[in-house]
């Protein structure tokens, strides 16, 4: 396809004076500018196609025995040259300077060009065969273009082009040309690309004939302007050869040479031309000249696109596809999303990520290897020379060095320890040192996939020994990071403005607030919620420990510590709260009276208990408003502390999880027992029932349906019913259940599985029916439906599964993880698709949202114009404003 | 097929369509900055509309029930089929 750029009136070009070497301002030089008014496509006519030539190919040949490129081969270097020293026959450039150039080959047969056989296919089905016209009678002409027109405004140019076959259609003039009254016979595409009538074959110069035919004014009807598009050139009668910079030829070490698929492909066309053409004036029978054209159409079309599907795809010898020109644009790996849309970047860093709950929040820990191997460029001026000679001595092996030097000329040279002297003595305002990373530089750091945008943050450096990055584990949530061996990138700015960018925009603290719900995305995990929630609930220390404890946590101010002798741990906890933070909000957990209320007046924690609802990421309101009333710094500075001292405690205090968690009293186990065996003999009741048919169906269900639900309704009410004896006997004390009250970790549902009772595995919503013929495992009698033969484990973890139970406990357990194995790729094209489509949306200032084009999407942004990352949870709490306003 | 018998102006999941007056329509056009087909089309065989009597370049009203904000308003403007 060619392009026709029509170059507009120049811009008005800036014009800024330049800065020479020497630092003195001299005379602007007037810069060029033009914009592309249009672009046109088009397809190319054969006339332009050889006028844009600079060369013809006749010969398959590539080299002669010299070496050299043949002339008339396929690497002439009229085409261009890939060979060091040899110059353009047609440019007269070197290598890299010439833009190569096309040449041309002359087809002995025409052959259809496979990108265009729909199109070919429709032109043919709706146009006369006798006399070109399309088959629409003169007088309605003019309304079906307008109607054709409408269609292309809204729906494009193939809509349009479907739509002429439509309105054919519904003329009933598909046999009989309006215009010169001859009979039409059916047209029907034999994929890929042979064309028939009536069942017989029309070979690719009768195509031609008849796309020749339809005269110009038609063209257009189809959405074509036949000044650039005549529809018979969509049948090739010569063929284009791209130019060699396009298909280089690599040298291998023993200096043999391998060819580009394009060129290996081009090669096949050009030798099976050659045969096509010597067959013809030899006068040779038409089937070996209707062979060697099949054959020819053949590689034709696999040249432009050899992922045809009724074609097999033309193979190297090893085996593996050819890649040849649609393979080069398209998909994943295509020239547009590998290279256009994928830039890799220097000034990088991956490795596998590790927990540091000592480094700050927004930092991040870096190796020192990696310290010293990215750097950062620092411009000398006098103030700061003597700074940035120090890194200049120590070299690039002493960290904290220098990797090179940047002469004012942008020259770059490296630093070794015997150009380290020279370097030393050469520094001088205006040069630029590329020094080590040191503690305190900006990095972003991020982690694939990058779904939204606190996947990609700014921190603080901070150089580490190990080979590990550090991140804090508070800031794995917005990440979505774990420690199983997830590694993260690190981009190092290299300009001050990008610098202050990435201050500015992407720093840890300016992402706290989700834009998705409002809500801080940073907060306590795991054990900072066990602890906080343990400190706040029952401990009380001696001043010394408290002291101590806050100290370790990195509180330096404990002027708020009350002058008692015992410190309760609330008292402890709110040394970190401001004096004039007031918060009314709910825990998670109840306390004995059943209150889950959480009262903090004048910084002081009164009443209640920390756990996940007001530490834990995404949850609660504290973290909210200590946001909003002591901005951001303070709240990443208050999530670090909270975060420590809850360690600290867990520390001092000791955790660990025990088998002895799960113990229940005897009574507890008896009650248990009990609802299993009661459940089972009403599942056998209802089985009873069942067989003398005397079950009562529910609407819409078969016998056999009702049972199931009944069944799985009165095992998950039992299930559950152990689920509360479990959490009303176990041990309140225990640390499991700690976790679990919390928040922290694991739920009572996990408790009562260990402790009790695992309860019903179920595969697609239904008990576990897989397996043998009428029963899930050959221990069962056939049409067993008693809850053990379904898949329901009435035993707990702690005191072990039966094999069977064992079993069915795998066969979910693989369920899930095919599950989840295959839900990522589909969840993320989705993803993707909804990325794509939405991508130039934008809130206008008026509130209405548009896309690029203007068009309106919502009137009022979300509906309800609210900025979900201003308010609490997507809703603006009005009453709390009024409050604190009076 | 059988002959519609029910209203779908009446289903609960057809929000409520009105023809806007000329005058109001100026004023929507003026509050957003639009021309008339720059507003989202419907067209004029919609079934929720069809018993308006619109013709192309009518702006139609339609009151949504919304998860967010309770009712949204928008606005289409009518076109040819």
């Amino acid at each position: 396809m060619a392009e026709e750029e029509h170059v507009q009136e120049p811009v008005e070009a800036e014009v800024v004076p330049s800065e020479d070497d020497s630092g003195r301002i001299s005379e602007p030089e007037p810069a060029v500018s033009k914009r592309i008014g249009s672009i046109q496509f088009s397809i190319f006519s054969p006339k332009m196609i050889k006028k844009m030539s600079a060369a013809k190919v006749v010969t398959p040949e590539l080299y002669d025995k010299e070496g050299y490129p043949v002339d008339g081969g396929l690497m002439d270097i009229r085409l261009g040259v890939i060979d060091p020293g040899l110059k353009c026959k047609t440019c007269g450039s070197k290598l890299k300077e010439c833009p190569g150039h096309f040449g041309y080959i002359e087809l002995a047969r025409p052959v259809i060009h496979i990108k265009f056989v729909n199109l070919v296919q429709n032109l043919l089905m709706s146009t006369c065969r006798s006399c070109g016209r399309v088959l629409i009678p003169e007088n309605k002409i003019n309304k079906a273009r307008a109607e054709l027109d409408a269609i292309e405004k809204e729906a494009g140019v193939e809509a349009r082009r479907a739509h002429v076959s439509k309105i054919i259609s519904s003329m009933k003039t598909v046999n009989k040309c309006p215009h010169c009254k001859a009979k039409q016979y059916k047209i029907s595409l034999e994929k890929p690309t042979t064309f028939l009538e009536n069942e017989k074959r029309i070979n690719p110069i009768e195509v031609r004939v008849r796309l020749e035919k339809i005269p110009d004014e038609d063209v257009f009807l189809f959405g074509m302007n036949p000044k650039f598009i005549r529809p018979e050139w969509m049948v090739l009668t010569v063929m284009s050869i791209p130019p060699v910079t396009m298909r280089p030829s690599i040298t291998l070490e023993s200096g043999e040479r391998s060819e580009d698929d394009l060129t290996h492909k081009l090669g096949d066309i050009v030798r099976i031309n050659q045969r096509l053409f010597e067959n013809i004036n030899a006068g040779a029978p038409e089937i070996i000249i209707e062979d060697l054209w099949d054959l020819l159409q053949y590689h034709i079309t696999t040249f432009f696109d050899n992922a045809v599907a009724q074609l097999p795809p033309a193979r190297h010898r090893s085996g593996q596809p050819l890649k040849t020109i649609t393979e080069r644009i398209k998909s994943k790996e295509g020239r547009i999303r590998h290279n256009l849309a994928g830039k890799r970047t220097n000034f990088s860093a991956r490795t596998v990520i590790s927990p540091d709950p000592m480094i700050s929040l927004n930092e991040v820990g870096v190796p020192k290897i990696i310290a010293m191997k990215l750097s950062v460029p620092e411009r000398v001026n006098e103030w700061n020379i003597t700074y940035l000679k120090k890194f200049v001595e120590n070299g690039p092996d002493k960290y904290p060095g220098a990797n090179y030097i940047i002469r004012p000329d942008g020259k770059k040279k490296k630093i070794t320890d015997e150009t380290k002297e020279a370097s030393l003595e050469e520094i001088q305002p205006g040069y630029t040192v590329e020094r080590h990373l040191l503690d305190g530089d900006i990095a972003i750091f991020n982690r694939q996939p990058s779904l939204h945008r606190m996947s990609m943050m700014c921190h603080r450096l901070k150089v580490l020994p190990g080979r590990t990055l550090r991140l804090n584990p508070a800031v794995c949530h917005p990440y979505n990071a774990d420690f199983d061996g997830d590694e993260m990138n690190l981009h190092i700015p290299q300009t001050e403005e990008a610098r202050t960018e990435a201050e500015i925009l992407m720093e840890v603290q300016t992402q706290l607030i989700s834009p998705r719900y409002g809500l801080s995305v940073i907060g306590c995990i795991q054990d900072a919620i066990s602890g906080n929630y343990i400190l706040t609930s029952k401990l009380e220390f001696s001043r010394e420990e408290a002291f101590d404890l806050l100290y370790s946590a990195g509180i330096t101010d404990f002027s708020k510590l009350s002058r008692k002798e015992r410190i309760s741990g609330r008292e402890v906890f709110s040394a970190l709260l401001p004096e004039d933070f007031n918060f009314t909000g709910h825990s998670k957990s109840k306390n004995e009276k059943g209150s889950d209320d959480v009262v903090i007046t004048n910084g002081k924690l009164i009443e209640g208990v920390m756990d996940k609802n007001n530490l834990g990421e995404g949850s609660g309101l504290l973290l909210r408003n200590i946001h909003k009333k002591y901005g951001k710094e303070f709240a990443v500075k208050l999530i670090g502390n909270i975060f420590r001292l809850g360690i600290e405690v867990l520390l001092r205090y000791g955790f660990s999880t025990a088998i002895s968690d799960t113990d229940l009293p005897s009574e507890a186990k008896e009650k248990i027992q009990d609802v299993l065996d009661t459940a089972e003999r009403d599942v056998d009741g209802l089985i009873a029932q069942f067989r003398e048919n005397k079950l009562e169906t529910f609407p819409g269900k078969t016998q056999a349906e009702t049972l199931e639900l009944k069944i799985l309704e009165l095992l998950n009410k039992s299930r559950n019913r152990a689920g509360e004896l479990v959490a009303e006997y176990a041990n309140k004390n225990s640390h499991t259940m700690i976790m679990a009250v919390s928040g922290a970790r694991g739920n009572l549902i996990n408790l009562a599985q260990m402790a009790a009772c695992v309860g019903q595995q179920a595969l697609r919503g239904k008990r576990i029916e897989k397996g043998f013929y009428q029963r899930t495992l050959s221990c069962f009698k056939r049409g067993d439906l008693t809850p053990s033969a379904k898949g329901f484990i009435s035993h707990g973890f702690k005191n072990g599964l039966t094999p069977s139970e064992f079993f069915f406990g795998a066969m979910t357990g693989r369920d899930s993880l095919m599950d989840t194995a295959l839900r990522t790729p589909k969840s993320g094209y989705l993803y993707r698709r909804l990325a794509n489509a939405m991508q130039d949306l934008k809130v206008e200032y008026d509130y209405t949202v548009r896309d690029a084009s203007g068009k309106i999407v919502q009137f009022q942004y979300g509906e309800d114009g609210i900025d979900v990352s201003k308010s609490e949870k997507g809703t603006i709490n009005v009453k709390r404003i009024i409050k604190s306003m009076m | 097929m059988a002959k519609q018998t029910f209203d779908i102006k009446n289903h609960l999941l057809v929000p409520k369509h009105t023809k806007v007056s000329d005058k109001e329509k100026k004023l929507i056009l003026e509050k957003y900055s639009l021309s008339v087909f720059d507003l989202p089309l419907i067209k004029k065989n919609d079934p929720a509309i069809k018993d308006l009597d619109l013709k192309p370049g009518d702006v139609v009203k339609i009151v949504r029930k919304s998860a967010t904000a309770g009712e949204s308003i928008f606005y289409r403007s009518v076109i040819n089929v």
